[in-house]
């Protein structure tokens, strides 16, 4: 589903942060990926959701090789990722409710045919009470919840997490963890980006380790 | 109490379904209408579109005013005899005369007395002097058949051969003189038209990308949910849209009024030298109906340019945003 072949990334002229990057994210498959801060793990992330192009090395994309799609392409392509941010990226003007609704309405469908899906997913993520707040009254924990309730509402095909459990306590990060291992046993690819050794330590899964802009796989 | 009142209002899908706060719905544009600055950009586009009403306005005025004198006066033939020293001028003025009418095209012709002739010289020397001693011209003025051009040639040589000192004026050059007026008002009319519109985009480009820099975090979830640049620009457009014909209709709205009470206002001005003049120029100052019409179709046409100003910025600045 995913294929880096050589893949190398740098910022202006600087030195190369992401070096001979050659992996494959098979469909249907758990992973996290892990590093020490600087690693570049945000900087891959961001290469899988194509909001940046590599400096060399071919990306290939469900099928896709990225470097010859245009902006509607890839705005297509990325209807089927779900991504989690560590700053959570809500809109501020929109409730609960209306943010995590926001893929289903962005691709045009009825509202009735999803609302009673968002509100089923906004209560398991523990929301239930906190559908028609705005994200600034929300806690960090909350905002969280609500990020990765937006990410998979749409069940995409790939998920990609960036600390998704970082805010939320231990109980609670067990609870969306198991969110994310439940999505990907319905068929979702996931990568979740975190330095949290307890986190990964509760799931086995295959571990991409980046050092030094190298990436390590352990299987 | 019941369950209803313990929990606010509830919506009851059905007995296999959850009960769901009635709230939980889409209520909030994706792009919130006070986060774009819309304000100034009406008055912006408002002032553009008075200042382009304006222009049009007076360029249709001044247009039909200088059409109406064009055929007033391209019917009319002048014919100006001198007096000189050994020719009786009153007979020279009767032969000229009869000469005219039997010209083919001329429907008719009309010899000014003597007095009528000194009366056209009251503005220049004033009222109450006595011209008997002075040698004033005499004027014959003679209306071509409309539509029909008389042989201003056969009759100029017929004229002299009557009447040596005669000497016969069509207005032609008076008429070229009028129409390069026509055309130089109309053509200052397309250049502030041209400069007004210009300004318009720009102030609405800066507008936009003003909106667009303040709205960039919306952008960018967005494109996080897949949204294309085209659905986003939508967003944004439908706001651009309504501003502009919103600063359009106020503009061209006051203009229309402007130009509707304009008929009263030259009213106050009639007697004074001014009022004169203008009605001289512009006549009553007044649009006609399809006048109105120009100013409201290009009330419109300004709300649009606005709105395919914002959409092309708007197209501009995702290009930047990844």
């Amino acid at each position: 589903m995913v294929r880096f072949e050589n893949v190398g990334l740098r910022y202006g002229l600087g030195a190369e942060i992401l070096r001979d990057l050659t992996f494959q994210i098979p469909a249907n498959s758990f992973q996290f990926l892990t590093g020490p801060s600087g690693a570049g793990k945000t900087s891959l992330l961001k290469l899988l959701f194509l909001s940046m192009r590599p400096t060399r090395g071919l990306v290939n994309l469900f099928g896709h090789d990225v470097s010859l799609l245009n902006k509607e392409e890839i705005a297509d392509l990325r209807k089927r990722i779900g991504i989690v941010l560590q700053d959570f990226r809500l809109l501020d003007h929109m409730t609960t409710y209306e943010n995590v609704a926001l893929p289903f309405r962005v691709l045009g469908r009825d509202e009735s045919s999803y609302r009673k899906e968002v509100i089923d997913l906004l209560k398991w993520v523990g929301l239930g009470e906190r559908m028609d707040a705005l994200p600034p009254i929300l806690s960090g924990g909350e905002k969280q919840r609500a990020a990765i309730a937006r990410a998979v509402i749409s069940r995409p095909q790939l998920l990609l997490a960036d600390e998704p459990t970082g805010n939320v306590d231990p109980t609670l990060g067990r609870r969306l963890l198991r969110l994310l291992i439940e999505l990907n046993r319905s068929g979702t690819a996931v990568i979740i980006a975190t330095h949290d050794i307890s986190l990964m330590d509760q799931y086995e899964a295959r571990r991409l380790v980046l050092h030094q802009g190298r990436l390590h796989i352990y299987e | 109490m019941s369950r209803t009142e313990q929990h606010g209002t509830l919506v009851d899908l059905g007995f296999d379904r959850p009960q769901i706060a009635a709230r939980a719905r889409n209520q909030s544009p994706i792009v919130p209408r006070n986060s774009i600055s819309g304000r100034a950009l009406v008055v912006v586009v408002a002032i553009m579109t008075f200042l382009a009403s304006i222009t049009t306005g007076t360029v249709l005025l001044v247009s039909a005013s200088a059409a109406d004198w064009q055929s007033e006066v391209a019917s009319e033939i002048t014919v100006q005899i001198r007096p000189y020293a050994w020719r009786d001028i009153e007979k020279d003025v009767a032969a000229v005369t009869d000469a005219m009418r039997a010209q083919p095209g001329i429907v008719d012709v009309r010899p000014f007395t003597k007095d009528e002739s000194s009366k056209l010289l009251e503005p220049w020397l004033g009222s109450g002097l006595s011209l008997d001693d002075l040698p004033v011209p005499r004027v014959i003025v003679a209306r071509a058949q409309p539509g029909t051009a008389p042989d201003l040639a056969t009759l100029r040589s017929r004229v002299n051969q009557i009447a040596p000192t005669a000497s016969v004026d069509d207005h032609r050059a008076w008429i070229e003189r009028m129409r390069s007026m026509t055309g130089a008002t109309l053509a200052a009319g397309f250049g502030i038209l041209a400069l007004v519109i210009v300004a318009t985009i720009i102030s609405v480009s800066f507008a936009t990308r003003g909106a667009m820099a303040a709205n960039r975090p919306i952008v960018e979830v967005l494109h996080f949910v897949g949204a294309g640049d085209r659905y986003i620009a939508g967003r944004f457009q439908r706001h651009f849209l309504r501003l502009g014909l919103e600063g359009g209709l106020i503009g061209g709205g006051i203009a229309m009024l402007a130009f509707g009470f304009s008929e009263s206002i030259a009213s106050w001005f009639s007697g004074t030298a001014v009022g004169d003049q203008f009605a001289a120029l512009l006549g009553t100052f007044s649009l006609r109906p399809s006048g109105y019409l120009v100013l409201a179709v290009q009330a419109v046409l300004i709300g649009v340019i606005t709105a395919w100003a914002s959409r092309r910025t708007l197209f501009a600045t995702l290009n930047e945003i990844e």
